[in-house]
């Protein structure tokens, strides 16, 4: 019989409205006002400490809805923002620095919803607010601080095999040049440095210079150094991040040279870069005090001995060896130094650099032993527009800046162990973000912000208020349109609309894509476009009354041939969305993605959930006139 | 309700050589134009650093001016975003060090007369700020948005943009010959080149801002008005194979005058949606929505007037059109 659904297309309907609308569901809960703790540095967070927590805010004045752990951490909603900070604080109390506490807003919906992994819709930065950074790794920074460890490494190895040279070279344009002193050691020269340094590949002989050898690095090291150098580049943000205390952030790699990293809520911008683009580390060495610096400075430096410079300028003449670096701090802390008021960083070390210290502090007893501050910072070369300079292979040609600076060098008075103290930093802030950056770890590479997008907490707002407006009057327009339009059958296009509304939010929430304000427009444009796929069924089924057709010959036919104009239309419009996707970054990602959800939801609830309602008001009876 | 009584009977394909000087006319004026004056970039495009405020109450926005020129920001452009409580400034991509840091130093002096730093604040919740007496409370300055683009990001996106354009025109051009015939393809791609081009000629003798959400809406116009062509290929497809009598012109123009009332119809409930946008979707996006107006009315326009007379030029006539029999296709079906 013309125009009935079987049970089957009935239960697809229902198998996939029944669902729509569950996932749909906890976007109307909204958020409560709520504080994670996570453990930081992958320590996980125990149950002992999550009861320790929850005791702390037992009394039903502290507000508590309730708290829960999962693998991730524990999060605790409660129902104001005042007894969120207050809550805050007692934590931070109980838990000192172990752990990660951050401000956050989390899904109010009952906990079921969340059991059953319902969970509202993943707001995007331009409307929750917060920080959104690309940084790019400095990769041939870190090649270069390869060849030169490697320079040392090739004196070394010459050296045991008994090749004599007349130098080893870094040139300036990448590798690694060897000047022989005989030219009959060319042949073991290549040997000995293939066999004990894989790593390098060596470049034919060049006619006119039989006596060098020029090393490079292999296409094989180099990519590994690059992996190496982003994973670590990553670790490394992970656990400033952990620092700066952010609910939710996202760090992630994009490409082979790009981290992006987000901060949800995040309103001091300054210290998230400060903190987060920054390669400081610290190097301890010992002070040269039997040579006269003066000297040294007109002069040139005695051999095992460098000039360098104390933060005021005054030169400084330090033994060339660096006793240990920031890779041997496992914890540092600032504070303020009860006798003299200044800022101190107190550092602990792990066994290694323990035992350095003891060893050569013992030894050093009334010398002086330096702090340096290496900071490297990495540029883009620019011309004079400001345009960025490309090098032959099409990368930017960037110039990194060492910066070393000898903040302190103290007299050595005691044996120093596994703790000690430094002293001469500028400010409290200095030695607080000096002290973070040695806990979280050194950056493998520099890097440097190329992007920055951060919207604030109120235009986050008015962006969810005016992207909501626009929905629900854009909706509502149509809707009216489209019942005196087309009346009874207007009116099976807007139920058709609601759904796909509905789908759409729920397909969101399923697959947590993130919600931008561009996605919101995209929500909006396709409320405008999904009727379409009903306005060309109605106009075909008009159009088959009109030639004479039955009412259920003419539904029976407009559904059918207006079906492949449908798919037609809709794929192309699909094509152009998986590009916008493929293209997109952050803010066009987000709008492909709603356009394409709705444009597959749309063909469902306007093509079958639509015949579904027309066949159960008009199917297999006699219908002598339609409302359309 | 119905717009049109019966099937109306408008020769448009008669009017197409005035359609054409009319679109003409619309391109080179835009070509004109963007030759002259070029468009405005965002800063997506062209890198450089932009800070939105908002302060409590109206402020002179020559003050903010001079106050950040003293500060050494010389290049800075400082404007009225929305209301007069809100500012925007602006700065080219430079090649100062820590490009990055901008920003963070614009907010500084953007808060320097209240004499406030900030403070941590619960997530969600207005900017706190110190002020100098050492009391908290809401900041006289809020920042609302910061962006940055570095000059190398900048170039890549306008490479990425123009290829993505490519990409859709090509995947489309590959669709349309699979699914119609060639030169239904190009016709399609033809008009979507018209709408890009007249789109993008609007905004560079308004003088509008070229933002990535305008590309982004420029895509979706493609989207759009590829949909309407479709309709209306469809509809010329099917009739190439149901008329036995009449020109390809005639078929033509009897398939756009039957889809004419769907044609109507969704542009205008698009357009009801675009204005909402325009009107309440507050001022980010703006330049995305006006980008969206002009290309549904363009887009809307060509799928009549630019890809018909197209597929015209190219020679289309009925034996293109009819479906291949398969050898044997017949057998299958005998007993």
């Amino acid at each position: 019989m013309l125009n009935r659904y079987g049970w089957w297309q009935w239960l697809i309907i229902v198998g996939v409205i029944v669902p729509g609308i569950f996932f749909s569901f906890p976007n109307l809960f909204g958020d409560d006002p709520g504080i994670q703790v996570r453990g930081s540095r992958g320590t996980a967070l125990s149950s002992v400490d999550f009861d320790r927590l929850k005791a702390l805010v037992a009394e039903p004045e502290s507000g508590l809805i309730r708290g829960s752990l999962d693998e991730k951490g524990a999060s605790f909603r409660f129902s104001t923002p005042g007894a969120q900070l207050k809550a805050r604080d007692l934590f931070e109390n109980e838990l000192k620095d172990r752990y990660t506490i951050a401000l956050t807003l989390l899904p109010a919906a009952p906990a079921w919803f969340e059991s059953m992994s319902a969970r509202p819709m993943y707001l995007g930065l331009d409307l929750r607010g917060g920080v959104h950074f690309l940084m790019e790794v400095d990769m041939e920074g870190a090649i270069r601080r390869m060849e030169e460890r490697y320079v040392a490494d090739l004196r070394s190895t010459l050296r045991t095999a008994n090749v004599r040279h007349r130098g080893v070279r870094r040139t300036s344009e990448g590798g690694i040049d060897v000047t022989l002193r005989a030219v009959s050691d060319q042949d073991k020269a290549r040997e000995t440095i293939l066999r004990e340094l894989p790593d390098l590949e060596l470049t034919a002989v060049e006619e006119g210079a039989p006596d060098r050898v020029f090393a490079q690095l292999s296409q094989r090291a180099k990519d590994e150094l690059s992996e190496f150098a982003l994973e670590q580049n990553i670790t490394a943000l992970r656990n400033r991040i952990d620092e700066l205390g952010v609910a939710e952030p996202v760090v992630q790699r994009q490409g082979d040279r790009r981290i992006v990293v987000q901060l949800p809520g995040v309103q001091d911008t300054a210290r998230a870069k400060r903190i987060l683009g920054r390669t400081a580390t610290l190097e301890m060495m010992l002070v040269d005090e039997e040579h006269n610096v003066d000297s040294a400075v007109t002069g040139s430096p005695p051999p095992g001995s460098r000039i360098f410079h104390m933060r005021d300028g005054r030169p400084i003449l330090l033994k060339n060896r660096v006793m240990y670096s920031g890779e041997n701090i496992v914890d540092a802390a600032a504070s303020i130094d009860t006798q003299t008021g200044g800022p101190i960083v107190s550092i602990t070390l792990d066994a290694a650099g323990a035992r350095i210290n003891q060893r050569v502090t013992g030894k050093n007893i009334g010398k002086r032993m330096a702090v340096l501050y290496i900071e490297t910072r990495s540029k883009i070369k620019t011309d004079a527009q400001g345009r960025p300079r490309k090098g032959p292979q099409g990368r930017t040609l960037r110039t990194s800046q060492r910066i070393v600076e000898v903040i302190t060098a103290p007299v050595i008075r005691d044996q120093l162990g596994k703790r000690f103290q430094i002293e001469g930093l500028d400010s409290v802030t200095e030695g607080q973000d000096l002290a973070l950056m040695l806990r979280a770890g050194s950056l493998a590479a520099p890097v440097e912000i190329i992007e920055e997008r951060t919207v604030g907490p109120s235009l986050g707002q008015a962006n969810i208020s005016q992207g909501f407006r626009s929905v629900v009057i854009g909706f509502g327009l149509v809707l009216i349109f489209m019942f005196i339009y087309y009346r009874t059958f207007g009116l099976f296009a807007n139920v058709a609309l609601a759904f796909n509304l509905v789908l759409m939010v729920a397909v969101l929430s399923v697959f947590q894509a993130t919600l931008t304000l561009p996605g919101v427009a995209g929500i909006v444009l396709t409320v405008g476009m999904a009727v379409d796929a009903n306005v060309l069924i109605f106009e075909r089924i008009r159009e088959e009354l009109g030639n004479g057709n039955s009412p259920q010959a003419s539904i029976h036919m407009g559904y059918n041939r207006a079906l492949s104009t449908i798919v037609d239309a809709n794929i192309t419009t699909l094509i152009a969305a998986l590009v916008l996707f493929n293209f997109g970054t952050g803010p066009i990602k987000g709008f492909a993605i709603t356009l394409s959800i709705g444009i597959l939801t749309s063909m469902f609830t306007a093509i079958m959930l639509t015949r579904g309602l027309v066949n159960l008001l008009y199917g297999g009876k006699q219908v002598k006139k339609l409302a359309i | 309700m119905y717009f049109l009584k019966r099937e109306p009977r408008i020769n448009f394909l008669g009017r197409r050589r005035l359609a054409g000087i009319v679109s003409a006319v619309l391109i080179v004026i835009g070509a004109v134009s963007l030759g002259v004056r070029g468009l405005s970039f965002g800063i997506d495009f062209t890198g450089g650093t932009l800070v939105e405020v908002s302060y409590e109450e109206t402020v002179e926005a020559s003050s903010v001016r001079d106050l950040i020129k003293n500060a050494g920001f010389e290049s800075a452009l400082v404007q009225y975003f929305g209301t007069s409580k809100d500012i925007l400034v602006r700065l080219p991509a430079s090649a100062v060090e820590d490009a990055a840091q901008v920003s963070s130093r614009i907010m500084v002096v953007l808060r320097s007369p209240y004499k406030e730093t900030l403070a941590t604040s619960a997530s969600g919740d207005l900017q706190q700020c110190f002020s100098d007496s050492g009391t908290s409370g809401q900041c006289a300055v809020q920042m609302r948005r910061v962006e940055f683009v570095g000059p190398q990001v900048g170039e890549e996106l306008t490479e990425k943009g123009g290829l993505a354009m490519l990409y859709a025109l090509l995947g489309i051009l590959i669709y349309v010959s699979w699914r119609f015939e060639w030169r239904f393809a190009i016709g399609a791609v033809a008009a979507l080149v018209h709408d890009v081009l007249i789109t993008v000629g609007v905004f560079s003798v308004l003088g509008l801002e070229f933002s990535l959400p305008v590309l982004a809406a420029i895509l979706a116009v493609i989207g759009y008005s590829l949909n309407d062509t479709i309709v209306v290929f469809d509809r010329v497809r099917e009739n190439f194979r149901k008329m036995r009598r009449g020109t390809p012109i005639d078929i033509m123009n009897v398939s756009v005058n039957q889809t004419l009332s769907r044609t109507l119809l969704t542009s205008l409930t698009t357009l009801l949606v675009v204005m909402t946008l325009l009107i309440l979707g507050g001022e980010v996006i703006n330049g995305f929505a006006t980008a969206l107006l002009v290309g549904v009315l363009v887009g809307t326009y060509s799928s009549i007037f630019v890809a018909n007379p197209a597929v015209l030029i190219l020679g289309i006539s009925r034996e293109d059109m009819l479906p291949v029999t398969k050898e044997g296709a017949d057998a299958d079906a005998l007993p």
